[in-house]
């Protein structure tokens, strides 16, 4: 049955079979943890997916895209735009779930779309230009979305309300007392499970494609192009489906994001420094396994939460080393996180799960 | 001779600004082994990539059963029953021996009688058939390469330099693999530089030297022929036999 589910692509390690499980168990209990945990819980569930369709198109696809956090966006403003109150703009439909579904539906179609049309006309080239076109067509789609105000709500984004059901305000049992820590059952309670439902089929959606027959042959056009169209394999219809796939995995989970957050904006999604983000947390997790998507991603986000609250205690207990002190600073996080992401790429330069099966396999 | 399975008419190829190909003329009669020779440069290897559609032919015409490949895609003329094996081997390092065969067969799983008519020339495969086959040897993995175009019975097969760098004793389990192949019907373009090699297998033989047709004629009489082949192979000869 387990298997089956995750497509008879077993973690193969027992200490990542160990730490996948932790992580697992720790998402599906966050939101006993409070509201903060249950906000970096959710982003974790969400990146867990956007890092995974990012490493089918760069580990098993051997395509650069940088317009991965820009058909993201989409798939949040997609949610956002159309759950505003109606009057405002012709489009919006006010919240309710057929916004959310026609928002979903509009935004995958729209995706869909730019993703063939980059595909028709840039994935013949090599791979560097290919990333210089994406990189360019999602630059263009964040300046245009920070441009349109009236749109897009410019770079202030776009607050809206989601159905009762999903609401902070909503509360459908009294709260509770969980080791001293009060545990509310509201809406944002369903919302989290929701994301990570999805998430989960999404995870398991991912696995299953790559270790598809699809999945083998996007693998070796990535390995020797030319022997796989010598074969017979239309190497870009291969490389175009890939492409869309990934597009239509960012974009829900684009949707879920704006979902979570009830807000959407052209930072919170398709900033530069997010796709920087999901580039490390591939690299760091380990291209081309799927399951790397999943240890990258919480430990990034772990460490952008949690690395500054760490700081603080530590600074506390060294503040009358004068040099120190200052080095530790909570502020000096990104440097931390910095020095941190040198040493894991400097000691795992397969990705922590390569790096764990290679260990498995008495391969040092 | 037998009639041509392949014929190449007048085939100029141009790489980007270069010319290479100058008026290729020759033919692969149907149901031998032809050997493609001619010193580093002469052109061999973009013949066969331009045979198998990855270079365009500027001018020209290359006729396989009267369909003209030089205006099809690569993908429509593997199609065709044509197999290619790359002078760098081309295998797909990730997937393991078995996924690399099970891509190579395009008509799904593998037949598992023909495996073992494989494995009899090929037996390291069998050993490592579970095995990511980037952890092969260097002859290990240019078996392989030949064993993802033996998968299933081709019209036609283009291999390119199959004895570079590999022992004598491998070199002659491949021997052993082309007459079989051969003697189950494939047609085979062999480029090769060794000569003791391609004497070995040669039905027909064609030389090439500065993009050009230098020679044509039947293997047997190259090889009776000892000034013919220092005036057509000199350099190729010295440097590996």
């Amino acid at each position: 049955m387990l298997n089956k589910l995750l497509s008879w692509d077993l973690p193969r390690s027992k200490v990542l079979a160990a730490i996948l499980l932790v992580i697992f168990l720790g998402l599906l209990l966050t939101p006993l943890a409070g509201d903060k945990a249950m906000g970096a819980g959710a982003k974790i569930c969400i990146f867990i997916i956007l890092v995974a369709s990012f490493d089918l198109l760069l580990g098993y696809t051997g395509i650069l895209s940088f317009a991965h956090t820009m058909f993201f966006g989409i798939g949040a403003y997609g949610v956002a735009m159309i759950s505003v109150e109606p009057g405002e703009h012709w489009w919006a439909l006010g919240p309710g779930w057929g916004s959310i579904f026609l928002g979903i539906i509009v935004a995958v179609v729209l995706s869909t779309l730019i993703a063939l049309f980059i595909s028709a006309f840039s994935l013949r080239v090599r791979t560097m230009y290919f990333a210089m076109i994406t990189l360019s067509v999602s630059a263009a789609v964040q300046t245009l979305a920070m441009r349109s105000t009236e749109i897009t709500g410019g770079e202030d984004g776009i607050n809206f309300t989601v159905p009762d059901l999903l609401s902070p305000l909503y509360t459908f049992a009294d709260s509770i007392e969980l080791f001293g820590q009060k545990v509310e059952f509201t809406g944002a309670f369903i919302m989290y499970y929701v994301v990570f439902i999805v998430a989960l089929v999404l995870f398991l959606f991912v696995l299953r494609i790559v270790n598809s027959p699809f999945g083998r042959v996007l693998q070796a056009i990535r390995d020797n192009e030319f022997r796989a169209a010598a074969i017979g394999y239309r190497v870009v219809l291969y490389r175009a489906a890939s492409s869309v796939l990934g597009a239509i995995i960012a974009t829900l989970a684009g949707c879920m994001y704006a979902l979570f957050l009830r807000y959407q904006g052209p930072e919170a999604t398709m900033g530069f420094g997010i796709m920087m983000d999901i580039l490390f947390m591939v690299v760091i997790g380990g291209m081309a396994t799927i399951y790397g998507a999943v240890i990258g991603a919480t430990l990034m986000l772990i460490a952008q939460n949690y690395l500054q609250d760490l700081m603080k205690i530590v600074q506390s207990d060294v503040s009358g080393i004068p040099f120190v002190s200052g080095l530790l600073h909570p502020d000096r996080w990104l440097l931390w996180m910095g020095i941190l992401f040198i040493i894991v790429v400097y000691n795992f330069p397969w990705g922590i799960v390569g790096k764990l099966r290679m260990r498995a396999l008495g391969i040092e | 001779m037998k009639l041509p399975l392949l014929k190449l008419e007048g085939v100029n190829t141009h790489i980007g600004p270069y010319h290479i190909l100058y008026g290729i003329d020759f033919e692969v009669p149907e149901g031998e082994l032809t050997m493609l020779l001619g010193r580093n440069g002469a052109g061999k290897t973009t013949t066969l990539r331009t045979i198998m559609g990855m270079w365009k032919a500027s001018a020209g015409k290359v006729i396989f059963e009267g369909k003209i490949l030089s205006e099809m895609t690569t993908p429509q003329i593997g199609n065709l029953g044509i197999a290619y094996v790359p002078e760098n081997k081309g295998i797909f390092t990730d997937l393991t021996v078995r996924e690399n065969m099970v891509l190579a067969a395009r008509n799904g799983a593998p037949d598992s009688a023909r495996l073992d008519w494989i494995f009899t020339y090929m037996p390291a495969l069998k050993k490592f058939w579970e095995q990511p086959s980037g952890l092969l040897s260097g002859g290990q993995k240019q078996m392989l390469s030949i064993a993802r175009a033996m998968v299933e019975p081709r019209r036609l097969l283009l291999v390119d330099e199959p004895s570079k760098g590999l022992a004598p004793a491998i070199v002659q389990n491949l021997v052993e693999a082309f007459k079989a192949m051969k003697q189950a019907g494939t047609t085979i373009l062999v480029v090769e530089q060794n000569f003791n090699f391609a004497k070995s297998l040669g039905d027909t033989v064609v030389v090439m030297d500065n993009g050009k047709v230098a020679h044509r004629g039947t293997m047997a009489d190259l090889a009776a022929n000892e000034a013919l082949q220092h005036k057509l192979l000199g350099l190729s000869l010295d440097s590996h036999q």
